[in-house]
């Protein structure tokens, strides 16, 4: 049946993509279930309850951990949006020249070398910083997660510009707009889906790291993931997965938010 | 000589575009030189990498020349960016901004130029009259068809009041019908405006109904610059002949130039007068062209003989293909009736008739 052959049909497709997706969301939908468990087991079922999102709710250090996440999170969106325009602007709007190949490697290298080889790099880096200046707040967190995220919302701001019309520019410069109005009133209106995408991707990138903030926080600089990740050290209760089931909705609702934001502006 | 001269609005003086450099470097200009005349429709004719859009984006500023000036009313324009150049260009794929309504692009040129938003206001109106865009002024340009995007990118152009209007093949996005309203469309705009216009085109026909004069393009030089008529009737060299209109070729033997006819022998033997170019020295043998509505087929007796090959009809005329003797190729043009066919058939055995006045020699 040479004719009826189609790539969607070889045996065992089915199976595997089946088997992805329970390996992928089985896990967590028992994580799910399990806040909501009254026992102080995450094993055992002791019927429907809230209570652990209560006393999440009441714990201190957990809304001090959020607070401080979404605080480094949306700093450091914000100024890597900002780099990562500016340098999507610098490396699309030029000639192709040598070495601009390397520019974008170097722009995208968070995502190739290990996290765990940047977390001991600005651990060691910052340490020597800290002992000479004796500043240890946050700054460290921000400028680390500012500089992880900027790949990260470099990609859609970057993938925006190169879709657009290069012609609309030349034309608002032949209307007599000199470049900066030529930026604030063609540019950046056409470009701003690109930033608010790079923008949600950078928050959510951030809020989620572990590795990177493990090595480079001080004492009492946790954010909610590493402090969840220190909790389970101590024994898990269904209080973490009270944690995760609030972070997950979070998550999927910017990620949601963002895919609407992409998508309606084209 | 008239005692008032006509001014120049542009003159481009020796300009040359070289692209690349070292040994992958490519004259996309090579030492041009024109002057275009104030209020004229004036077209860069030439197939694709000639050179006319090259020189179009020089004169928008959007390129700079390797060498020459561009000269705006006797100033030199070359060196400065678009946004300082009293010139505005419709562009090919009309470049109007998507996330601004027909009449906030139409404005954009203006507010750009700081003008009063009354004035704006009345100017834009004023242009959106002009283009018969009234009732879609508050429309996103996404929202309208290609041939209501090409009037008001045009009225875009037009709304600053720019010296010269400069259009790069705007109507080749367009079907033929909307490109023959267009052709006639932008004659009375710039006949209203009296704005000088420089149209690039590669379309010959497009060119020869619209221009006041024709500047024809090839490997980055201008060949000759005339009237649609001079360029057809009286082309330069051989590439215009041909580029332009269709054309038979034939080569022939030259003999008694003078007082600008030559006497031209023919493959078949006959011998034939022909006008000579001005300034040119035809050698022995030489290409005489000769137009295919400049001949007349016969079933007697004519200056070429030979057979039909292929009869193709065009409505208006009919061309036939005639296989000569010699074994050259010639094409008539033959004007239709309504009531007969063209009068012959495949295979028949046909003369060949050349006006007076009909051949011509040309430079290679």
């Amino acid at each position: 049946m040479a004719s009826n052959f189609s790539i969607k049909h070889q045996p065992g497709f089915t199976a595997i993509a089946a088997t992805c997706f329970v390996v992928l969301y089985l896990p967590i939908a028992v994580l799910v279930i399990y806040a909501f468990n009254a026992a102080s087991s995450t094993s055992e079922w002791g019927g429907f309850s809230l209570r652990w999102f209560q006393s999440a709710y009441q714990n201190t250090q957990v809304i001090d951990a959020t607070l401080r996440s979404f605080q480094i999170g949306s700093i450091a969106a914000v100024l890597s949006t900002i780099f990562a325009t500016m340098a999507a602007l610098a490396t699309t709007r030029t000639a192709s020249y040598p070495g601009l190949t390397f520019k974008y490697a170097a722009i995208n290298q968070p995502l190739m070398v290990p996290e765990i080889v940047t977390g001991v790099a600005l651990l060691i880096f910052f340490s020597r910083i800290k002992i000479f200046t004796g500043y240890s707040g946050l700054g460290y967190l921000i400028a680390a997660h500012t500089a992880f995220c900027i790949p990260f919302a470099y990609l859609p701001i970057r993938a925006r510009l190169e879709n657009m019309d290069l012609t609309l520019e030349r034309a608002a410069a032949d209307l007599y707009a000199t470049p900066w109005k030529t930026f604030r009133r063609i540019t950046l209106p056409l470009l701003w889906p690109g930033i608010l995408a790079g923008l949600m991707l950078a928050f959510v990138i951030s809020l989620d790291d572990v590795v990177i903030t493990e090595f480079v926080k001080s004492g009492g600089q946790d954010t909610l993931p590493t402090y969840m990740l220190g909790q389970i050290r101590r024994g898990i209760t269904p209080e973490i997965n009270a944690i995760s089931t609030a972070f997950l909705l979070l998550s999927v609702a910017i990620v949601t938010l963002f895919f609407f934001v992409s998508r309606k502006r084209d | 000589m008239p005692d008032k001269p006509d001014r120049n609005a542009i003159e481009v003086v020796n300009v040359s575009k070289i692209f690349g450099s070292g040994e992958g470097q490519v004259a996309a200009l090579d030492r041009v030189s024109v002057s275009i005349r104030e209020n004229e429709f004036f077209t860069l004719l030439g197939p694709s990498g000639c050179g006319k859009t090259t020189l179009l984006r020089l004169i928008a500023g959007f390129d700079f020349p390797t060498a020459g000036e561009i000269l705006l009313y006797g100033q030199d324009i070359a060196p400065l960016p678009p946004f300082k150049r009293p010139v505005n260009t419709v562009f090919q794929s009309y470049a109007l901004f998507p996330h601004m309504t027909v009449a906030d692009n139409i404005g954009f040129g203006l507010e750009m130029l700081g003008k009063p938003k009354a004035e704006i206001k009345a100017r834009v109106a004023e242009m959106l009259k002009l283009v018969k865009m009234e009732a879609l002024a508050g429309r996103r340009t996404g929202q309208i068809s290609g041939g209501q995007q090409q009037r008001v990118a045009l009225a875009r152009a037009l709304a600053p009041q720019p010296k010269v209007l400069l259009l790069d093949e705007p109507l080749s996005a367009l079907d033929y019908k909307l490109r023959k309203e267009m052709q006639i469309e932008l004659k009375r705009l710039q006949h209203e405006t009296g704005i000088t216009f420089i149209f690039v085109t590669h379309d010959q026909e497009e060119a020869l109904t619209m221009s006041d004069r024709i500047a024809v393009m090839s490997s980055g030089k201008i060949l000759q610059v005339g009237s649609p008529w001079d360029i057809y009737d009286k082309p330069a060299d051989r590439f215009v002949a041909d580029f332009i209109g269709e054309t038979n070729f034939l080569t022939a033997a030259i003999s008694g130039i003078g007082n600008g006819k030559a006497r031209a022998t023919l493959k078949s033997g006959t011998t034939i007068e022909a006008t000579v170019a001005e300034g040119f020295q035809p050698k022995d043998n030489a290409t005489v062209v000769v137009r295919p509505e400049h001949a007349k087929l016969t079933k007697d007796k004519g200056e070429l003989s030979g057979m039909v090959d292929n009869i193709v009809y065009f409505g208006t005329d009919t061309h036939i293909h005639v296989q000569l003797d010699s074994g050259e190729a010639f094409t008539v043009r033959q004007q239709n009736t309504r009531s007969a066919g063209c009068g012959f058939e495949r295979g028949d055995k046909v003369g060949i008739m050349i006006g007076n006045d009909a051949a011509q020699v040309l430079r290679d």
